[in-house]
């Protein structure tokens, strides 16, 4: 196996991180676009829709199963989310630093609920069949390089959710007045737009696509009651790389932090490389503090 | 009844008080002007009225409906339109765009049809002509022209308009001035006008309160009063 056999392969597996660390960012982006509200249980959505996903091939069985699995993850992240805006993140509108406090706990009290639930040893999720096999190249400079159909499956997933949340901005009449909402607060209000509406909307929406980031982590590793929060961490720094308020800072962004991980992970330790990654944006938001893509007044429009 | 009336409403930002017991009334239809010097409290009282800036003291009715504490959404869902000061178009929204986020006014209300009303290109025909384009490109002429049409698709029953010539040019505060009078005229909407430029005021409006360090100072007709007269109450 060649030296560029071995490259592109971590590549691609960067690229898959990554798309992970995209829909997990996602939400993050919205919810902070939009509302301003740091949302520290953002992690344990991704843990509940990786949970709900193990759930759901118990009583669902077949080819189709994990497409059910991805409907019930988002579906039932989205209501946790909505849940969560409606009992704690509402009540503390303009309180940014008890909102973070109040979501940390929200965050551990899941934690807790699922090590008491499932136990504190993850559980596993069989892929289905058609999932469990890969593209092989054996001939060629790329002799060698395996790319597992999970993982092809994980990015166009991936992209396509990255697609539907930036027609759904860009184009409906939802995605209008959450731009409206986003561009000025007070105006948007003015003009009938029930404000309080749109910012659930939101949450639930960016919970739910959580959701579906924790059922596609669970095709390539256990979930865990504390998967939420290894992956929180490189969330906010993709948030923070890519300029709060833009989706297609995010998915460059995740683009970034996904493929330096894995590139550095070649020849450097796990935590070596965790290290370099922060290094590496540590010196990123000394030339660009706000961020890979901004505009003078951020939108989420432009994805 | 009035259509809007506030009773003693008192406002304050903080340790600041800033309007003092304040009584106006805009009967429906009617057309009043709000004056005074930078920093009495104008653009506040607007604001209390659309529920933008909360209200320590007194009341504000809504066709005889206390409002005082009804968040803003729902006032302007009751027919209440607001041009603020600087116009508040949404930058990153197309004219068009802009156009249609008013029509979230109309939602509960009953035999009203949510779409754009034909009158308003009719009033101002420049806005078909840019409708692709977005907000904040338009120059300060033409955002006035969007912010009052935008305004308008909520089919309002009183217009809220905050300093609407501040910064333009005299050939569109013309077109303004005739816009307003067409509205009043042939919709029957009320008007409550904040403005420093008198002859524009007196030209839309028939009615006038002075504010003074958030007290009300003069009041009366517009009619066979020399806007001179008040001159000294509005010059530093």
């Amino acid at each position: 196996m060649g030296d560029s056999a071995v490259l592109l392969g971590q590549l691609f597996n960067g690229v898959s991180v990554a798309s992970i660390l995209l829909l997990a960012a996602m939400g993050l982006v919205l919810s902070f676009g939009l509302m301003h509200v740091i949302n520290m249980a953002h992690g344990e959505m991704l843990m509940v829709g990786g949970y709900l996903s193990f759930l759901t091939l118990k009583f669902v069985h077949g080819p189709a199963a994990f497409l059910a699995c991805l409907l019930v993850a988002f579906a039932g992240a989205a209501l946790l989310g909505a849940l969560l805006e409606l009992s704690v993140v509402r009540w503390l509108y303009g309180r940014p630093l008890d909102t973070l406090l109040a979501t940390w706990g929200v965050s551990l009290i899941l934690q807790q609920a699922a090590r008491s639930i499932f136990g504190p040893i993850g559980v596993e999720l069989t892929a289905p069949a058609w999932l469990n096999r890969s593209f092989s190249f054996t001939q060629g400079w790329l002799a060698g390089v395996q790319l597992p159909y999970i993982r092809v499956f994980i990015i166009v997933l991936s992209a396509a959710v990255l697609g539907s949340v930036a027609l759904f901005i860009g184009r409906s009449q939802w995605g209008m007045l959450l731009r409206a909402v986003h561009q000025d607060r007070e105006m948007a209000e003015s003009l009938g737009v029930n404000t309080r509406l749109v910012d659930l909307l939101v949450f639930a929406l960016g919970s739910g696509v959580a959701g579906l980031a924790g059922s596609a982590l669970a095709l390539i590793s256990p979930v865990t009651p504390t998967v939420g929060q290894s992956f929180i961490v490189y969330a906010f720094l993709v948030t923070i790389v890519g300029g709060l308020g833009s989706l297609l800072g995010t998915a460059l962004a995740a683009l970034l932090v996904g493929i330096f991980s894995a590139a550095v992970q070649i020849n450097f330790s796990l935590s070596t490389a965790d290290v370099l990654l922060l290094l590496m944006v540590v010196a990123l938001i000394q030339f660009r503090p706000r961020g890979l893509i901004t505009r003078n007044s951020r939108s989420l429009s432009e994805a | 009844m009035p259509l809007v009336a506030l009773e003693k409403v008192s406002s304050a930002y903080g340790m600041s008080q800033v309007l003092y017991d304040v009584d106006l009334t805009v009967e429906p239809g009617e057309a009043v002007t709000l004056l005074g010097r930078n920093g009495v409290g104008k653009t506040t009282l607007l604001r209390a009225i659309m529920g933008l800036q909360p209200v320590s003291g007194g009341r504000i009715l809504f066709d005889g409906a206390d409002i005082t504490r009804l968040p803003t959404s729902r006032r302007a869902r009751l027919g209440i339109g607001y041009v603020p000061q600087g116009r508040g178009i949404f930058p990153h929204l197309t004219v068009e765009e802009n156009l249609r986020s008013g029509l979230s006014a109309l939602e509960g209300r009953p035999g009203v049809s949510a779409r754009i009303p034909d009158y308003i290109h009719e009033l101002f025909p420049l806005l078909n002509r840019v409708r692709s384009r977005k907000g904040g490109v338009l120059s300060g002429g033409e955002q006035q022209q969007l912010a009052l049409a935008r305004a308008l698709v909520t089919q309002p029953r009183i217009l809220i308009l905050d300093e609407p010539t501040e910064g333009i040019q005299p050939s569109i505060v013309q077109l303004i001035q005739n816009a307003l009078q067409r509205i009043r005229a042939e919709l029957n909407v009320a008007v409550l006008l904040v403005e420093q430029y008198l002859e524009f005021a007196w030209s839309v409006t028939s009615r006038f309160y002075v504010l003074r360090r958030g007290v009300v100072v003069d009041s009366g007709l517009t009619a066979g009063r020399d806007p001179h007269s008040i001159a000294h109450l509005l010059n530093v």
